[in-house]
């Protein structure tokens, strides 16, 4: 059986957002498992998001010396939230139910960036 | 239905270790041997009658072991179940069954850490789940400051109200002696401190001390022979429902729905039948989550329940009585000293603090990034 982390990581090195769907509950999940959280099946799917999002919280980091960094938590809307951060605004810019869409760099570590209203 | 262990089991006696500063040299282990022996004390016991051995560790990752051997004890019932801070309030839960069934007849909770005079910094888990630990969040702050992020969009929560929460804790903790911070803190100080992680300043955090403590519990019937008042457990219950906080259903809403759903089902109790409240205020937010989660307000009105001195002395609701995580103690894992507090409440042992006639006395728990919620209820003899 291929790592579940593996994969992910394998979509990230090709540019994908990858996730799982349940073949017998339909729900979507992240992160990968290798059974269902929410009804335990084994029938998973490996699909890949379209990375459109909205900002569920966010919070900044301070630390000596260094500018102050955001931590989001996005709203995925293939049905997930997971943990990134939002690049390209500024300190404490209110972003909590902004539209927002994955970006993988070619540090192969997915950020998200605001959709233009 | 299982017969309900409400009112079949009490404590008997608690105590704290030095806390704080503790002196050089001196081990978590050092620190748990004095809570143990003052605790037991108390009690008219010895290390040589616990048969039960309830611990958990930052540092000893068989604490059971590590313990009962510096106590010099062979326990026949061992519970070193980790689930972060609110741990103890689980083994208290764990030791009221286990008390109940025979498994043991003596039950010792114990917890210390020197996280402060060791390294000067939080000792806790920091191996951060793959998917989370790219972004570098500041374990376990970063994921308080969400959850206090999310409440202040969906409510209306406002960072004077956070600030209300530390200063409440500080006003309890200027009648507790034995309190690490007692000078004056005001809403401006709180809101003007360092920002750690926004909406959280440095005042928000809790104290990193040493510390810790010891609670003995027996079945009901050998409590009332022993040397102090007992302090009926009447109700407990947990509830856990994610480890990392990217996985919380909902950040605005805990399991303490479930966990004290369950601990107020066991007492026959509602929130409108608790005289005194100790919750575990790691951060400011926790408070407010808190208290709508248990039923003291509805969800989304925490943030005015707790404004303006309402859970402070002479407020509306007795909270953290003691001064809490955020003024008293917090030694890690603070929720040994939720029990202790709530025990001396009961005795009418508090002195400034006492809140007067006190009979029932809630405790709430909390483990991880809000991951595990754990209350238990207490109550003098006249409420069994």
């Amino acid at each position: 059986m291929n790592s579940p982390h593996h994969q992910y990581l394998a979509g990230l090195q090709q540019g994908e957002l990858r996730y799982q769907r349940c073949s017998a509950c339909a729900q979507a999940q992240f992160y990968p498992r290798v059974l269902c959280k929410h009804c335990g099946s084994a029938d998973l799917a490996w699909l890949t998001s379209s990375g459109d999002g909205v900002v569920y919280s966010v919070t900044w980091l301070y630390a000596k010396d260094t500018p102050a960094s955001n931590i989001a938590l996005v709203d995925v809307v293939d049905g997930f939230r997971m943990m990134s951060t939002v690049t390209g605004v500024q300190t404490e810019a209110p972003l909590i139910g902004r539209a927002v869409r994955a970006v993988i760099a070619d540090d192969a570590v997915l950020r998200f960036e605001l959709v233009a209203p | 239905m299982t017969d309900s262990l409400r009112g079949t089991t009490a404590v008997v006696g608690v105590a704290e270790s030095q806390l704080g500063l503790v002196g050089p040299g001196l081990s978590p282990l050092d620190l748990m041997g004095q809570a143990s022996h003052a605790a037991l004390a108390e009690a008219g016991l010895t290390t040589r009658d616990v048969d039960g051995l309830f611990t958990a560790s930052s540092v000893y990752p068989a604490a059971g072991l590590d313990t009962a051997e510096y106590l010099g004890i062979q326990p026949r019932y061992i519970d070193g179940t980790v689930i972060g801070g609110s741990s103890f309030v689980s083994h208290v839960l764990h030791a009221a069954a286990a008390l109940r069934s025979g498994l043991c007849d003596v039950a010792l909770v114990t917890y210390a850490s020197n996280q402060r005079s060791n390294v000067g910094k939080l000792v806790a888990r920091t191996q951060l789940n793959a998917y989370e630990a790219p972004y570098g969040p500041r374990f376990p702050v970063s994921m308080y400051a969400l959850a206090a992020a999310r409440h202040m969009h969906e409510f209306g929560t406002t960072r004077e109200q956070l600030a209300d929460v530390a200063v409440a804790a500080r006003e309890w903790a200027r009648l507790n002696p034995k309190a690490f911070s007692r000078d004056p803190l005001t809403r401006d100080d709180v809101i003007n401190a360092r920002m750690v992680s926004s909406p959280l300043t440095v005042r928000d955090c809790c104290l990193v001390t040493d510390g810790g403590g010891a609670v003995v519990l027996t079945r009901a019937e050998r409590a009332r022979d022993l040397p102090r008042p007992p302090v009926y457990l009447l109700g407990a219950g947990e509830a856990t429902d994610h480890a990392t906080i990217s996985q919380m259903p909902d950040l605005t809403t805990t399991s303490a729905v479930q966990s004290s759903r369950r601990a107020y089902d066991m007492a026959g109790l509602s929130a409108s039948d608790i005289d005194v409240v100790q919750l575990y205020d790691a951060f400011t937010i926790n408070p407010i989550l808190f208290l709508e989660d248990l039923g003291f307000c509805a969800k989304g009105e925490g943030g005015a329940f707790v404004a303006d001195g309402r859970i402070a002395p002479g407020g509306v609701l007795p909270v953290n009585t003691n001064g809490g995580g955020l003024s008293y103690c917090h030694p890690g894992m603070y929720g040994i000293l939720l029990i202790i507090e709530a025990v001396r409440q009961l005795r009418g042992e508090c002195g400034e603090r006492q809140v007067p006639g006190a009979r029932t006395a809630l405790t709430h728990g909390n483990g991880g990034v809000l991951s595990s919620q754990v209350t238990a209820i207490f109550g003098t003899e006249a409420t069994v």
